[in-house]
C-alpha cells in the first residue's frame, strides 16, 4: 500500500507511468468508467476548497467509484477536539481511499501513520499539494510536449505559495529547467528551497520583481494568488494582494507559445481579458486535474 | 582565558552558541543533579567571538552526547579527570532525533495534535540542519 504525501514520492519513471495513464484516460475515457465499481474514497476537507474536492470526487465518479466526506473542519469531529489519528483509523473502516486536506503542515503524514488505507494529500497549508503539482505537470505535458528543456517563470507569492514549491521541487528533477522567480521582496521563494532544491543541483535560477521584462523569455507562466489565509498580518496581505496584474498588454511580450497556468481560484492576478488568449490554458489545467487524479486514484487502488 | 582547573573530575561543555546554555541545562535536567553545575554565558572566544560554557562537577549517567550535538552541532564536550582533559568529543549528529527539539511552526500539525511526538530528521550535516519531519521547517535553534 502507497501513500501519497509529497509529490517526489513517486519517481520520475512512477510519474512518467502516471501522466501516460492519464493521457490514456483523456484519450478513452469510457474504458475506465468502470475500474472502480464498488470502490469508496473518502474526502476528508478540514479547510473549505472547491475544486480540489470536487475535482477528487469528479474523478472518482468518472471511475465508477463512489464517495463520502466532509468539507469543512466545522462538519467533521474535528470540531470536538478529535486528533487526525483517531480520524483516520476509522475513516479506514468506511472507505478503500482517501484524499486529505487540512491547514495544518504534516496533518496526511500524520493520518498516513495510522492509515490502513491509501492517503493522498490534498493539501497542508503553505506545505505541500502533490496532486496539483501532478495536475501541472499534465498540463505542461500534454499542451506543450515534454517536461524538459523549459524555463518556466513563477510569479506572485513565492513564499507561502505551495503549488509553486512543489512544481519547483518536481520539475528540477528534469533537463535543462531554468526557473525564472518573480515576487516581490517579502514574498520570495524560502530559504530552503533556495539552498536545498535550486542550488544543491545546481539548477539555473534568478529571482526577479518585474513581470514585464521576464515575459519574454518564458515557456511557461505560472500565476499565483496572494492568499489572505496565509498571513498572519491583514495589512501585509493588503499592501501585496494585487502586486502583480496578467493583463492582455503583458501577454503581448510573451512567446506565441507560452503556456499561461494558475492552479484556480484566480482573484485579480490575472485580468479576464487574458481568458479568450489561446495561452491561457488554467481553465484545461482544472480539467486535466481530473484526469491525473483517476490516474492516481487507479493506480494507488492497483485497480489495473 | 577560562580556567577549567578547577575542576577535578567532571563535564565541561564548551562551544555553546551564545545564549544556548539554559536550553542544554533544562534539556540534561541539572537543576536535579546532586552536584555542582557552573554556567558561563557570553565567555570570550578565539573560534566563535563569543560563547556559553556548562560546567560539571562529577559524572553524568547515561548521557546521550550525540542528542546534545542536536541541540547545538558546535559544541565539544571534554571529559576532565584528576584535573586534566582525557578526551575531547564532537557529537556525531543523529540522523533522526524524537521529543527533543520542539518545531516552533505555528502552522504544524504537531501544534495542535494530541500525543504527536515531535521528530525531526538530520537534512544537512555540515550545517547541523534538522527540519520537522511533518511540516519540513528547519529547527531554528535561536
Amino acid at each position: 500500500m502507497r501513500h501519497i504525501i509529497s509529490p517526489t514520492d513517486l519517481t520520475v519513471s512512477e510519474l512518467s507511468g502516471l501522466l501516460e495513464l492519464a493521457e490514456e484516460i483523456i484519450e478513452s475515457p469510457k474504458k475506465y468508467a468502470d475500474v472502480c465499481h464498488g470502490k469508496k474514497m473518502a474526502t476528508l476537507f478540514y479547510e473549505p476548497s472547491t475544486r480540489t474536492r470536487l475535482s477528487f470526487e469528479a474523478a472518482m465518479l468518472n471511475l465508477g467509484g463512489s464517495i463520502l466526506g466532509f468539507s469543512s473542519a466545522d462538519s467533521s469531529s474535528a470540531s470536538k477536539g478529535e486528533s487526525v489519528a483517531d480520524t483516520i483509523r476509522v475513516i479506514s473502516s468506511y472507505a478503500d481511499i482517501c484524499a486529505i486536506r487540512h491547514p495544518k503542515e504534516g496533518a496526511p503524514l500524520v493520518a498516513s501513520l495510522h492509515s490502513s488505507i491509501p492517503v493522498i494529500n490534498a493539501g497542508d497549508g503553505g506545505h505541500n499539494h502533490p496532486t496539483q503539482t501532478f495536475t501541472d505537470l499534465l498540463t505542461i505535458k500534454n499542451l506543450k510536449g515534454r517536461l524538459n528543456h523549459l524555463t518556466v517563470g513563477f510569479c506572485g507569492d513565492l513564499k507561502f505559495g505551495r503549488t509553486v514549491h512543489s512544481l519547483i521541487n518536481a520539475l528540477a528533477r528534469y533537463e535543462n529547467i531554468k526557473f525564472v522567480l518573480i515576487s516581490p521582496e517579502e514574498l520570495r521563494i524560502p530559504n530552503y528551497i533556495r539552498e536545498e532544491v535550486l542550488e544543491a543541483n545546481n539548477i539555473p535560477y534568478v529571482e526577479v520583481k518585474s513581470l514585464e521584462n521576464s515575459m519574454p523569455e518564458l515557456d511557461i507562466l505560472y500565476m499565483t494568488r496572494v492568499q489572505r489565509e496565509r498571513f498572519f498580518n491583514e495589512e501585509d496581505y493588503i499592501r501585496l494582494k494585487d502586486i502583480y496584474v496578467l493583463d492582455a498588454k503583458k501577454m503581448t511580450y510573451a512567446k506565441e507559445d507560452m503556456l499561461v497556468l494558475h492552479p484556480l481560484p484566480r482573484v485579480n492576478e490575472i485580468s479576464t481579458d487574458v481568458d479568450d488568449d489561446p495561452r491561457a490554458v488554467y481553465f484545461k489545467q482544472a480539467q486535466f486535474g481530473v484526469y491525473v487524479r483517476m490516474a492516481l486514484i487507479m493506480k494507488l487502488l492497483e485497480v489495473m | 582565558m577560562l580556567n577549567i582547573g578547577g575542576l577535578n573530575q567532571g563535564i565541561v561543555i564548551d562551544h555553546i552558541q551564545v545564549g544556548g546554555a539554559m536550553k542544554i541545562y533544562t534539556y540534561l535536567n541539572l537543576e536535579n543533579l546532586d552536584c555542582s553545575v557552573a554556567i558561563i554565558k557570553n565567555a570570550k572566544s578565539n573560534k566563535m567571538g563569543r560563547k556559553d560554557i556548562i560546567k560539571i562537577e562529577g559524572t553524568l549517567e547515561d548521557l546521550d552526547l550525540d542528542i546534545l550535538g542536536a541541540l547545538d552541532h558546535r559544541i565539544t564536550i571534554n571529559i576532565i579527570e584528576n584535573g586534566v582533559i582525557i578526551e575531547k568529543i564532537n557529537p556525531i549528529l543523529p540522523e533522526r532525533v524524537t521529543n527533543v527539539l520542539k518545531c516552533k511552526n505555528p502552522r504544524c500539525i504537531t501544534s495542535i495534535e494530541q500525543g504527536l511526538l515531535h521528530s525531526f530528521k538530520l537534512t544537512d550535516r555540515t550545517k547541523g540542519m534538522y527540519r520537522c519531519v511533518y511540516c519540513e521547517q528547519s529547527f531554528d535553534r535561536r
